[in-house]
């Protein structure tokens, strides 16, 4: 290779030019050798450059490429055929190989004759003493690309006899680069520690980066994308200065999770479809509510109404909301602050946040698991309305780059008035729902002890919906869960 | 949230526009708070049941007809039929004056029912109530039958609470008695069946029938069934199970005598209503339906249906606040137009005070904020002036997730990738599978789990680690893996309660255990946490989740708080592991 290489800079440094065909003639290798040794130099820069030429040449077939290296099959067939005694015609068709065609050939070219009433059979016999493979002698021509010496007659032959095809070559037009050299220098490929010691890498060349190549991955840890799009909602809630509630409480009793707020007990969200129950503990004492007579005025609120309210009329029993459940949403915690707070001597008007685990016994699928994340706002203020709430509810999603907003109304049993909350997905073509929100209920804020002219406005949605869609993600199961794909997690 | 369907023709013709476009009756249910869910025919409906195949195989008798399927909200009863629907949408676009419902008694005395003593014991209200002189159509029979199948699915909860039976009155003769009785006693021939069973049979016949079966358990195991009969001992029902085929009503039915049985009697009667009100625009009579005398064992007569109208006086400045307007933005007139247009007649008896007349079809309002929702309906939530709410207050965390956030980062940084798996599993996932006893462990068990994964809410991080480990298996070694989450436990104390902790757990699983590298990883924990050399130390000790010699407790100031080491073979094998591997796992909570 090395003195291919040499040898090819030297006949440039003495021709100027030349093209990569007559280097192959010139050197008597294939032209495959020729332009590997050629790459190889460009490899160095500009010492030489190459021009790329398409075109169409006679190549050797497979059978071509055997005849050019072991002889024609009727120059085999020949040289198999004994001067003088010659040999019996089945014992040749059996050990020649492509002998059929070998011997109907060496036969036209009257180089052998067969004499068919010889006895034990018919008996081949030479009829010249040597031959010339002519036909050999042409596929080693066009191997080397010199056919400027074959007749039209040949090549026909050649193609007949499918020992050729046309093909499409790339044929380089070489000449001396700007940096023409005729000794190539062996190029280093690291700066190593040795080279700085010693000071030899001013004396060497470098090889050139492959700036195309991808880097070597950093060997780091990465955080859940659902965690980071948490904490960028935790973010949003922060600036616009709302407290984070403490919602480390999976465990949540029917009383907060349903009855504070307003929620009969023969709603269908209390069915063992949709919720967990549990067998232990499975029930608690609701000792404290019952201190204050909290408890008691929830159960006249569901029973018979007060504070303006009729009330849903029906027999509300303690032990329905003693039942332990695994909460099925996080305002079960939001009921509580609200709580804490009527409690203080003085209302402080106030904003509160959550993101945390809720759970729903649903069936699963591609967008549905048992516990998801539910993010969480209110705003609990003298005199808020419905302007405030679609008012706080623009400014929430503006800081997350969703500009189109409209409000439907809906149904949540402890809001009123409640809101659906849609946004117009470019993507999609069309509105979709993205959270919940509303005015809770005077029947949920009134019996905990808040001023009559409090209200609490709130608004509410899933975390994993927009991390779904941010990450492009079709299957919840790939997000949350032990079949997660780590590789998703680090490429997020 | 249940879904009505109606024909678009129809609902085009109700509301007085024939070139009603789909984009403009979805706007419309958008602002009325209904969801058009979908536009579709009978003929896209069976083709998506069954396959185009069937439907085109149907030919002329599937209708091509555009039908809208519309949800509606779950509190709003009246909104699930056609016929209360369209209603409610004309009365929205002031197409129609909202109708006045009238219970009457007829000269010659009401029809009576008697409740005998014996329904106490399993289902003790019934209501009852008579449309008169009634034509049906296909399509307002069809309807009418399917109120009562959606009544029955949500506020009747699956007939537990209220069922209903309607029957032809003229195939039967009143006096009525409700009783129970025991199920040997009750024989009848039910609907659609040839020949008389009794109860005990009729138990055993519709155990196999996926309609009814739902609704056996309501009554199967007392000991007396309830049953409705007419003077002569005909079975008109025996609820909440089946009618008697004797009254069935028919497309010729002219006179509907309906009976609700319950075991709420609020619920029964606003059932009742919802039913008379939606219907009882076909009488001859319309929005007229003949009450009915019900009479109790202690001698209390109740006369349904109850068609109540309750007023309610709402002060003006409470309606305007809660919408953001001012006087002259919203006056009185206004308010009671657009409340009007929601079916919530309204007079305005001072300045200061509207009185609202809140009809039987609206149960759904039980407080003045409900009429407000309506006006700011009527007036167009997308209407109203947003603004922001005045609340002063500065942003604060929670300690425990202020310094979890913090954590996260540092164990991220020290090269650890965050799982996130699941609060809930299998009690197979915290006990065996970690070698450990499950009676040992303080762990919430759920009552109604739908499947394994979901016995118990979960004591460890590690199960869900592992799993994830188990799942990306083919990754480049090692996977060094964390989790900062809550477990749960069950309360010591007889609070019935349980509490959250926040752990921290890491795993590294490679080529070789590299117990160092998960110690490296706590050491340095222990040195963003600010705890000084001589208050944290490793004693070792023996937890079976661990490998034998190679498990110690992390001691922080002198007690446990959380445990490190090799896990054990059998650990790694119950998780399908074939390398060995490192972990740690520690309470937050110790560290606020």
């Amino acid at each position: 290779m090395e003195d291919l290489r040499s040898n090819i800079l030297a006949y440039i440094h003495k021709h100027e030019t030349c093209s990569s065909t007559e280097l192959c003639k010139e050197m008597n290798v294939e032209h495959q050798k020729i332009v590997g040794a050629l790459n190889s130099i460009l490899a160095f820069g500009e010492i030489i450059s190459a021009q790329p030429e398409v075109t169409s040449r006679l190549e050797l077939t497979d059978e071509g490429r055997q005849v050019a290296d072991h002889g024609s099959h009727e120059a085999v067939l020949f040289a198999s055929v004994p001067a003088g005694d010659g040999a019996p015609q089945s014992e040749l068709m059996k050990s020649v190989p492509n002998a059929k065609i070998g011997f109907s050939k060496a036969l036209a070219n009257r180089w052998i004759r067969l004499d068919k009433s010889a006895p034990g059979g018919p008996r081949v016999y030479r009829q010249v003493e040597s031959v010339s493979d002519r036909i050999r002698h042409c596929l080693q021509m066009v191997a080397a690309l010199s056919l400027d010496s074959l007749t039209a007659e040949e090549r026909a032959e050649l193609k007949k006899r499918k020992l050729v095809q046309e093909g499409r070559v790339t044929v380089y037009r070489v000449a001396k680069g700007p940096a023409f050299t005729l000794t190539l220098a062996k190029e280093e490929t690291e700066l190593t520690a040795e080279m700085l010691a010693t000071g030899v890498w001013q004396t060497l060349t470098f090889k050139a980066y492959n700036f195309k190549a991808l880097g070597q991955q950093p060997d780091c840890g990465h955080l859940h994308p659902l965690l980071k799009v948490r904490a960028e909602f935790r973010q949003i809630f922060l600036e616009m200065g709302f407290q984070e509630m403490p919602t480390n409480r999976y465990v949540e009793s029917s009383f907060w999770n349903f009855d504070a707020l307003f929620q009969p007990q023969q709603h269908p969200a209390r069915d063992a479809h949709d919720t967990f129950f549990l067998t232990e503990p499975a029930a608690c004492r609701l000792d404290a509510e019952q201190a204050d007579g909290y408890l008691a005025r929830v159960k006249a609120v569901h029973s018979n109404g007060g504070y303006g309210s009729i009330g849903y009329n029906y027999d509300w029993k303690e032990s329905e909301a003693q039942k332990n459940i695994l909460r099925t949403h996080t305002t079960a915690v939001s009921a509580r602050m609200l709580y804490q707070l009527a409690q203080q001597p003085q209302f402080q008007p106030t904003k509160y946040f959550s993101i945390d685990r809720v759970f729903r016994n649903e069936s699963l699928d591609a967008t549905h698991l048992a516990e998801f994340h539910q993010i969480e706002g209110l705003v609990a203020d003298y005199n808020l309305n419905l302007c405030h709430l679609m008012g706080i509810i623009r400014e929430f999603f503006h800081k997350l780059g969703i500009r189109r907003l409209r409000f439907k109304p809906a149904y949540n049993p402890y809001t009123e008035p409640s809101m659906e909350i849609f946004s117009y997905h470019e993507g999609l073509g069309k509105w979709v729902e993205i959270g919940n929100s509303g005015v809770f209920r005077p029947e949920m804020l009134l019996p905990m002890g808040l001023p009559e002219s409090v209200s609490v406005i709130a608004w509410g949605l899933s975390l994993e919906r927009p991390t779904m869609i941010k990450y492009g993600i079709n299957n919840i199961r790939d997000l949350i869960g032990p079949k997660v794909d780590l590789k998703m997690i680090c490429d997020s | 949230m249940p879904v009505v369907q109606i024909e678009k023709a129809a609902l085009c013709q109700c509301l007085n526009r024939k070139d009603f476009t789909d984009e403009e009756v979805d706007e419309l249910c958008f602002e009325f708070g209904l969801e058009l869910d979908e536009v579709t025919s009978e003929r896209e409906m069976l083709a998506k049941e069954q396959g185009d195949a069937k439907a085109a195989q149907m030919g002329d008798q599937l209708s091509d007809a555009v039908i809208y399927k519309i949800e509606v909200p779950a509190n709003r009863y009246d909104l699930l039929c056609v016929e209360g629907l369209s209603r409610a949408l004309m009365v929205f676009q002031s197409l129609a004056q909202p109708p006045l419902y009238k219970a009457v008694q007829p000269a010659a005395g009401m029809q009576q029912m008697r409740v005998a003593p014996s329904t106490a014991q399993i289902r003790p209200y019934v209501v009852c109530a008579m449309l008169r002189n009634l034509s049906f159509t296909p399509a307002s029979y069809k309807s009418f039958i399917d109120l009562q199948d959606k009544l029955h699915q949500t506020i009747c909860r699956q007939r537990s609470l209220v069922a209903i039976g309607t029957h032809d009155f003229d195939t039967l003769t009143g006096p009525f008695l409700y009783e129970a009785l025991p199920p040997s006693d009750i024989v009848f021939k039910p609907l659609n069946q040839t020949k008389e069973f009794s109860a005990v049979e009729l138990m055993q016949l519709y155990s196999g029938e996926s309609h009814l079966k739902a609704y056996l358990p309501i009554i199967r195991d007392s000991p007396v069934y309830p049953v409705i009969k007419d003077a002569n001992g005909v079975v008109l029902s025996m609820p909440p199970i089946i009618n008697g085929d004797h009254s069935k009503i028919t497309l010729n039915t002219k006179n509907v005598f309906i009976e609700a049985t319950a075991t709420d009697a609020h619920k029964a009667s606003v059932v009742l209503d919802t039913l008379v009100c939606a219907f009882s625009q076909y009488c001859s009579e319309q929005f007229t339906v003949q009450a009915v005398q019900v009479n109790y064992p202690d001698g209390r007569a109740s006369i349904y249906p109850s068609l109540a109208y309750r007023q309610v006086d709402i002060q003006v400045d409470y309606l305007r606040k809660g919408v953001g307007r001012s006087d002259s933005q919203l006056t009185i007139d206004e308010i009671c137009n657009r409340l009007t247009r929601m079916c919530l007649v309204a007079k305005a008896t001072s300045d200061a005070t509207v009185s609202v007349t809140v009809p039987p079809t609206r149960h759904d309002v039980l407080h003045p904020c409900d009429v407000l929702e309506d006006l700011a309906i009527a007036i167009g939530y997308n209407n109203l002036e947003m603004s922001l709410p005045p609340t002063l207050c500065t942003g604060k965390q929670q300690p425990l997730n202020s310094l979890t956030d913090k954590l996260r980062l540092e164990v991220a940084f020290a090269g650890f990738t965050e799982c996130l798996t699941f609060a809930l599993c299998s009690e197979k996932d915290i006990s065996e599978r970690l070698r450990l006893p499950l009676d040992s462990l303080p762990a919430v068990r759920i009552a109604n789990p739908k499947t394994l994964e979901f016995q118990v809410a979960r004591t460890s991080l590690l199960p869900g680690i592992l799993k994830t480990v188990h799942s990306n298996r083919s990754l480049p070694l090692p996977l060094k893996l964390f989790e900062i989450q809550d477990v749960v436990y069950k309360s010591t104390d007889s609070s019935g309660s349980a509490v959250n902790s926040r752990q921290l757990a890491a795993v590294y699983y490679g080529k070789s255990s590299g117990f160092e590298l998960i110690h490296g990883l706590m050491d340095r924990i222990m040195q963003v946490l600010g705890v000084p050399v001589d208050q944290y130390k490793l004693s070792a000790t023996e937890v079976a989740t661990y490998f034998t010699g190679r498990c110690a407790n992390v001691l922080y100031k002198g007690s446990p708080v959380g445990t490190i080491g090799v896990l054990h073979p059998e650990t790694l094998a119950q998780f399908d592991l074939t390398l060995p591997a490192s972990a740690f796992v520690f309470d937050v909570e110790k560290f606020l």
